[in-house]
């Protein structure tokens, strides 16, 4: 079957007046139909730039970017990105927060404000439509972001670190939510992340990237020997310790 | 006698305060009558020359004889009518120009140094230039106003866009938008409690310039009032003219902030 996001080959460097820093190098992938992949790296080395790749915010300088096949420029396919915050805007509520990428891309109809309305009562935010981001805990804010991303059906959803600005324990019940939400509704998803124990209890499998400029290491599929997978069942399976150890030695490989 | 009860620290911390800011209260409103019954009782006696220093009771006496003669509500009101305008004036080009640098980058590091030195260019040594070039009307007294106000304006707003956090812009970007949803959806939004609080210093700027233009080049207004009286050596009515002005400046700013109270209220 063809992946639905292929890497091929992409280089790309940041200039500055002081001179060139070598950013990522010959990074190739590819992620199929519903499979959820982490990016693990040391901090800094480029695993936001390969989501502002894929997103099409910046040009790779070699190699290309297929998604079902086509080049990323003349893909109508929506990807949607989360952030590492959650950016919901204050002067607007909940619910408008939830409809600004529709707004955006002139998108509001009934339908999917129906959409959007019963998203939110499915995850437990239909108490909340009128109300402003603030009055929101921090685990309900990440899933109207996620919400926000979602109705618009994207085709592949980036998260980038998207739970690293919260404290630890919300921070694994979040991780625990919004992984539940996007096996949920069957969607791709490439996370980045840091945080070797997130990768594994979320994602399908795993690459992990070596220090600036950046190129795969190792690419590590995982299976867990459980029917149900949730992240936060997966953080207690046997398998997790194994798989940690692994990715751990990977990292530190290269370090030396 | 009521038993006296025990207060909480917490009650207690509450009275605290409350007589703390009572007590500021009360030096503020002592410090004014000080101030004017001194005034009023060195001119009585004769310690300042009344005719130079005026005092509180010639000043009210003016005041209400220049109001009855209504020549005076009408000077005010062409002063506040002249602030006004040149205040909306200065909203609405400070605004488009912080917009049209903000939208064009390459444009606003052209202009930079030009904005910087206008905005510290002393705006009264253009205005004598401005009466010759636009006349002694209204239309100069109103680009007076402006010209105090206005570069100052486009710096502070355009710098206060620049503020907005760059992940909420990249918010949009990746939600499909183009630089027009930047600006309407998060750079404008995000920067009204900071253009409330630039014009609440403007409102006080735009008054200074109309005041000088009238010093100048007007037949009205206070600013008119206050030279005219210092050249027929009417002191009295200089003296109530700046109180005047001092009341006036007091509410425009008032004005803005009751505004910018109620924003941050509601959101």
């Amino acid at each position: 079957m063809e992946p639905l996001l292929e890497l091929k080959n992409i280089s790309l460097s940041y200039h500055t007046m002081e001179g060139e820093t070598p950013a990522l190098t010959d990074i190739n992938f590819s992620i199929g139909e519903g499979e959820f992949v982490a990016l693990v790296g040391p901090s800094g080395c480029g695993k936001s730039t390969i989501l502002n790749l894929i997103s099409g915010l910046l040009q790779p300088e070699q190699g290309e970017i297929l998604i079902k096949g086509e080049p990323l420029s003349h893909s109508l396919v929506n990807i949607g990105y989360m952030l590492q915050r959650d950016h919901l805007f204050e002067w607007r509520t909940v619910f408008s927060n939830i409809l600004l990428g529709l707004e955006i891309q002139h998108g509001v109809t009934r339908e999917k404000k129906e959409k959007a309305e019963e998203m939110m009562r499915t995850y437990g935010l239909e108490d909340f439509k009128n109300a402003r981001p603030s009055q929101l805990s921090g685990g309900m804010r990440q899933r109207a972001a996620l919400i926000r991303t979602l109705v618009l059906e994207p085709a592949l959803v980036l998260l980038d670190e998207p739970f690293s600005a919260l404290d630890y324990q919300t921070r694994l019940l979040v991780s625990d939510d919004i992984g539940k939400i996007i096996r949920r509704e069957g969607k791709t998803a490439l996370l980045v992340t840091h945080d070797i124990s997130e990768a594994i209890s979320m994602a399908d499998r795993v690459l992990v990237l070596t220090k600036r400029p950046a190129h795969i290491q190792a690419e590590l599929p995982l299976t867990f020997a459980m029917e149900d997978r949730t992240p936060m069942a997966c953080r207690n399976a046997p398998e997790f310790k194994t798989y940690f150890n692994q990715i751990w030695k990977e990292l530190n490989q290269n370090e030396t | 006698m009521k038993p006296e009860r025990i207060l909480t620290p917490q009650e207690l911390f509450l009275k605290k305060q409350r007589k703390k800011k009572l007590q500021i209260r009360a030096a503020r409103v002592f410090l004014l009558i000080a101030f004017l019954a001194l005034w009023e009782i060195s001119a009585a006696l004769g310690w300042i020359d009344s005719f130079i220093f005026s005092s509180p009771s010639r000043v009210v006496e003016t005041f209400w004889t220049m109001c009855l003669g209504q020549q005076l509500l009408v000077h005010i009101g062409i002063t506040l009518a002249e602030t006004l305008i040149s205040f909306f004036l200065v909203i609405l080009f400070g605004i488009g120009f912080a917009v049209l640098l903000w939208l064009c980058p390459r444009f606003s590091a052209v202009m930079e140094p030009y904005l910087v030195v206008l905005n510290s260019l002393p705006k009264s040594a253009m205005a004598p230039l401005l009466i010759v070039w636009l006349g002694a009307n209204m239309r100069t007294i109103v680009v007076a106003g402006m010209s105090v106000a206005i570069f100052g304006s486009i710096i502070s707003l355009y710098s206060g866009f620049q503020e907005v956090d760059p992940d909420a812009v990249k918010l949009i970007y990746t939600l499909g938008g183009k630089k027009k949803d930047t600006l309407f959806k998060v750079i404008l939004p995000s920067s009204v409690p900071f253009l409330l609080s630039t014009f609440k210093v403007n409102i006080g700027l735009c008054l200074v310039g109309v005041v000088i233009g009238e010093f100048i080049g007007a037949r009205s207004g206070l600013g008119y009032l206050i030279i005219y009286g210092s050249q027929v050596f009417q002191l009295n009515m200089v003296i109530m003219c700046i109180l005047v002005l001092c009341i006036i400046a007091t509410l425009l700013y008032v004005a803005v902030s009751v505004l910018e109270k109620q924003y941050l209220k509601r959101h």
